[in-house]
C-alpha cells in the first residue's frame, strides 16, 4: 500500500476555470471585416477624427503593410488572418449618448455589474476612477468631475482627441512610434479606443485611475491606446484591468500604452491580465500582442510597472522603461501563469541613459499543465549614463511535470561605471514544502495556494491595496485553487 | 495500562527498490516518552516519515494504528488534524509566507477538523505570546517567512514552537538535537519537557545519547537495519554511548 501521493492532485490543480467568459448581445455598429486603407479610413471617420490623426495612422498602416510578424519569442500558434479580423465594433447607442452615468444603457451597465465593475460612483470600488472600454469603444467613465476640478484629464481617448487635441497631438506617438515594431504599427493604424490621462504640473492625482476593457463582440480584434502624460511633480497611479467571452475562435488583442514621466514625476501602472485564455486543449482564448513602454523623461522621474498576466492564450508583451532624465527610477514586478496550453513570453527592457539611473526588475513565472512561461529582458545601460544600476530577479516555479519555465536575460553594458546583480531561480513547487505543510494540518490545496502566493508576495506587494487583494484571488481561480487561502 | 496509543506491527516500508524497514514492532502508550536511537541509515528517519506519511515512502507491510484507528490510511493532513505530529530534522522554508499565517492556518485547520470555532488574529496572539517566550523566540520571527533565513538553531526551535502551539497527542522528535550547539539543546528539551503530559506520547528519535539526559525516556529502542534489535530503559543509552552500536547490537543477537 502506498501514502496518497501528492503528485496526481498536483497535476489536477493546473486544469483552470474561466469565471468571466459570459457575452452579451449587444446591438453593435461594425465595420467590414479586413484591413485596408478604407478601413482605417472608415473608423477614423466614424470617431469624427481630425485630419493630423487620420494622416498618422495612414502612415502607420503603410508601414505595416511592409513588415513581417516578429517570430523571435518562444510562442507557437498558428498563421493569423488579418483580413478575417473585423477592426471596429461600437455597441450601438440606444439613444443620444449618455449625459451621466445613470444614462448609460441598462444592460451594458448590468454586464460590468456580472464582472465586479461598478459604473455607479461610490460603490464597491469607491476612490477608484473606472473609464470602461467594450469592444472598440469606452462607454462610461466615474469620477470625471471631481477630476477636473484638480485640472487632471481622465477619460477616453477618442474625447481626448477632440477635447484635448494638443495634448494628444504633442505626446502621440513619442514613446511607441507609429513603427515601432508590428503589433504597435497596426495598432497605430487602427486603434479604436483608449484611455488618456494628463496631470498637470505639481498635481498628485487623489484616487486610483483605471480602465476596465472588455471584448464582447465576436470575431473582433481589440486595439486600445492609452496615453499617461505627467507633468513636473505630478503623481498617478493607474490600473487596468481586462477581460473576455469564451469563444471557440483566437481573438487578436493589440494594444499600445504610452507613458511619459517629466521632472520629479511618478507614474505607477499597474496592469491585471485576464483576457480569456482558451480551453484545456488551448482550443481559443485572446492573442494579447501589447507594446508598453514608458519614458522617464524628467530628473528624479519614476515609471514603476506592476503586472499580473493570468489569461490570454498568448501573451507577447515587453513593458519597458526608457530612464532618460538623470536620476529616473524603473521598475518592473511581474506574475505571470501559464496553465493549460497557455503561453506567455513576457519581460521588460530597461534602458540607462540618463546618470544615476536605477531599475529593479522582479519577475515571477508560474507554470502549470502544458503551460509555456518564458521571461525575456533586456538590461541596457549607455555609455554616459554614469553610475546606472540595475537588480533583477527571475524566478519560476513549476506545478507538475508537462510544463516549462525558460529564461532570457540580455544584459549589455556600455559604462564601465554600472553595477549590476541578477539572480534566478527555478523550481518545481516543493514536495517538501507541501509534506511539510500538510504535516501540520493543511490540505493540499491550501497548501499550493499558500506557497503560490507567498512566491508571489513580492510583486503582489506593490499593487494598490484593494487589487492587491483581488490579484491574489484571481491567481487562485487560475490554479484552481479558488476558495483556499483568504 | 489502557490500550496503547500508538501500536506497530511488522512494519515494511521501502524507497525505491531499496527496503529500509524489515519488521518494526513498538508499542507506545499515553504519557510515556520513548526513545529510538541507532546507526547512520538504521531506518530512523523512514520510521518517522512513514508515521506522517511522506510520500517518499511506501508501505509494503505490517500495520500502524493510533488510538485504535488505521494510521496508514489517513492523508498525512488528516494523520496531523488527529493530532500526529512531526519535528523535522530538516524544516522546510517557505519563502513569503509568514510564521504566523501558516501556523494560524495550522491551527484552525486542526480546530476545524474538531468541530471547535477558528481562532481569529487577537485570540492567536494571545495564545502564541507565553510559548514564544520560552523557546526564545522573538516576535519579529512571526513576521518572517516560514523558516526564512533561519539558523539551524532557530528553525529547530521553531518545530519545537510549532508543537508547543498545536499540542499534538502524538509527537515525532526526528534529530531535533542535531546540529544544536549546547545552549540550545538545553532550550529545545526545555521546551519539550513542558509538553510531556499523561495525554501525550513523544517519540524521541536521536543519534547520540546526549540529548536523552535532558530529555530522559521511559523506553529506549536500539534500531538496526530497520528492526528494533534491543529495547530497556533510560540505562540502555547509556550503554550505547560506552560500548558502540556495534558492541549493544552484538550482546542483542
Amino acid at each position: 500500500m502506498t501514502t496518497p501521493s501528492s503528485h496526481d492532485a498536483l497535476l489536477q490543480l493546473s486544469s483552470q476555470e474561466y469565471k468571466l467568459g459570459f457575452s452579451v448581445d449587444l446591438e453593435a455598429d461594425t465595420v467590414p471585416r479586413g484591413l485596408s486603407e478604407d478601413i482605417v479610413r472608415l473608423i477614423s471617420r466614424k470617431k469624427n477624427e481630425p485630419p493630423w490623426l487620420l494622416e498618422w495612422r495612414l502612415k502607420a498602416y503603410r508601414h505595416w503593410t511592409t513588415m513581417r510578424e516578429p517570430k523571435w519569442a518562444k510562442i507557437t500558434y498558428g498563421p493569423i488572418d488579418y483580413q478575417a479580423i473585423t477592426y471596429y465594433s461600437a455597441p450601438k447607442p440606444k439613444g443620444p449618448a449618455p449625459k451621466s452615468l445613470d444614462e448609460v444603457d441598462p444592460e451594458i451597465r448590468a454586464m460590468y455589474q456580472k464582472l465586479g465593475i461598478s459604473l455607479v460612483e461610490q460603490e464597491r470600488l469607491a476612490g477608484v476612477a473606472v473609464d470602461a472600454v467594450l469592444d472598440s469603444v469606452s462607454v462610461a467613465t466615474t469620477f470625471k468631475r471631481q477630476l477636473a476640478d484638480l485640472g487632471i484629464l481622465f477619460g477616453s481617448f477618442s474625447e481626448a482627441v477632440h477635447d484635448h487635441p494638443d495634448l494628444v497631438r504633442k505626446w502621440l506617438g513619442t514613446v511607441v512610434p507609429h513603427n515601432d515594431n508590428y503589433f504597435a504599427a497596426l495598432n497605430s493604424a487602427v486603434f479604436s479606443d483608449g484611455s488618456f490621462a494628463y496631470i498637470p504640473k505639481g498635481v498628485r492625482c487623489p484616487m486610483e485611475l483605471s480602465t476596465y476593457f472588455r471584448i464582447n463582440a465576436a470575431g473582433t480584434g481589440q486595439f486600445e491606446r492609452t496615453l499617461i502624460v505627467a507633468e513636473e511633480g505630478a503623481y498617478v497611479s493607474y490600473l487596468e484591468g481586462c477581460s473576455a467571452p469564451m469563444r471557440d475562435e483566437h481573438q487578436l488583442h493589440a494594444a499600445v500604452v504610452e507613458l511619459v514621466a517629466l521632472d520629479n514625476a511618478e507614474i505607477k501602472y499597474s496592469t491585471i491580465q485576464n483576457w480569456y485564455p482558451g480551453d484545456k486543449d488551448g482550443k481559443g482564448g485572446v492573442y494579447n500582442f501589447v507594446t508598453k513602454r514608458g519614458k522617464a523623461l524628467g530628473r528624479n522621474s519614476k515609471i514603476s510597472w506592476t503586472q499580473v498576466e493570468t489569461g490570454s492564450a498568448i501573451t507577447w508583451k515587453y513593458p519597458s522603461c526608457w530612464l532618460i532624465g538623470d536620476n529616473s527610477i524603473g521598475e518592473f514586478y511581474s506574475v505571470a501563469v501559464t496553465g493549460h496550453r497557455q503561453q506567455a513570453d513576457t519581460g521588460t527592457k530597461m534602458i540607462h541613459i540618463g546618470k544615476n539611473t536605477r531599475s529593479t526588475i522582479v519577475s515571477k513565472g508560474i507554470s502549470a499543465g502544458h503551460g509555456q512561461n518564458t521571461y525575456r529582458g533586456q538590461v541596457k545601460i549607455l555609455k554616459g549614463a554614469v553610475n546606472a544600476r540595475n537588480y533583477s530577479q527571475c524566478d519560476s516555479l513549476l506545478l507538475g511535470d508537462t510544463c516549462g519555465a525558460h529564461t532570457f536575460p540580455d544584459i549589455e553594458v556600455m559604462d564601465p561605471t554600472a553595477q549590476m546583480e541578477h539572480e534566478a531561480t527555478t523550481s518545481k513547487i516543493g514536495e517538501d514544502q507541501l509534506f511539510y505543510s500538510q504535516q501540520r494540518g493543511l490540505s493540499q490545496e491550501d497548501a499550493v495556494g499558500m506557497i503560490v502566493n507567498g512566491f508571489c508576495k513580492k510583486v503582489f506587494l506593490n499593487l494598490p491595496l484593494e487589487f492587491a487583494v483581488e490579484a491574489q484571488k484571481l491567481l487562485l481561480v487560475s490554479l484552481n485553487l479558488e476558495g483556499t487561502v483568504g | 495500562m489502557g490500550a496503547p496509543m500508538l501500536e506497530i506491527r511488522g512494519l515494511r516500508a521501502k524507497v525505491g527498490d531499496l527496503e529500509i524497514l524489515r519488521g518494526v514492532d513498538l508499542t507506545l502508550h499515553a504519557g510515556e516518552v520513548h526513545a529510538i536511537m541507532g546507526p547512520n541509515g538504521s531506518g530512523k528517519s523512514t520510521l518517522a516519515g512513514v508515521l506522517a506519511g511522506r510520500p517518499t515512502y511506501e508501505v509494503t507491510g505490517g500495520s500502524v494504528r493510533y488510538e485504535g484507528k488505521d494510521l496508514l490510511a489517513m492523508r498525512p493532513e488528516v494523520r496531523a488534524r488527529e493530532g500526529v505530529f512531526l519535528a523535522f530534522q530538516y524544516p522546510v522554508e517557505i519563502p513569503g509566507v509568514s510564521n504566523a499565517y501558516f501556523l494560524k492556518s495550522a491551527v484552525n485547520s486542526i480546530r476545524r477538523h474538531r468541530g471547535e470555532p477558528e481562532l481569529d488574529s487577537a485570540d492567536f496572539v494571545g495564545l502564541v505570546a507565553e510559548k514564544m517566550k520560552v523557546l526564545g523566540l522573538d516576535e519579529a520571527v512571526m513576521k518572517r517567512g516560514v523558516n526564512e533565513g533561519f539558523s539551524g538553531g532557530e528553525k529547530k526551535r521553531n518545530e519545537i514552537f510549532q508543537m508547543a502551539v498545536l499540542e499534538p497527542r502524538l509527537a515525532v522528535l526526528d534529530e531535533t538535537d542535531s546540529g544544536l550547539d549546547i545552549d540550545a539543546l538545553r532550550v529545545v528539551a526545555a521546551g519539550v519537557n513542558a509538553m510531556r503530559s499523561p495525554q501525550r506520547t513523544i517519540l524521541v528519535i536521536t543519534h547520540y545519547q546526549r540529548l536523552l539526559t535532558y530529555i530522559v525516556p521511559d523506553r529506549v529502542h536500539v534500531l538496526s537495519a530497520g528492526r528494533i534489535v534491543r529495547s530497556g530503559d533510560k540505562g540502555l543509552a547509556l550503554e550505547l554511548e560506552q560500548k558502540g552500536y556495534a558492541g549493544v547490537e552484538a550482546a542483542g543477537a
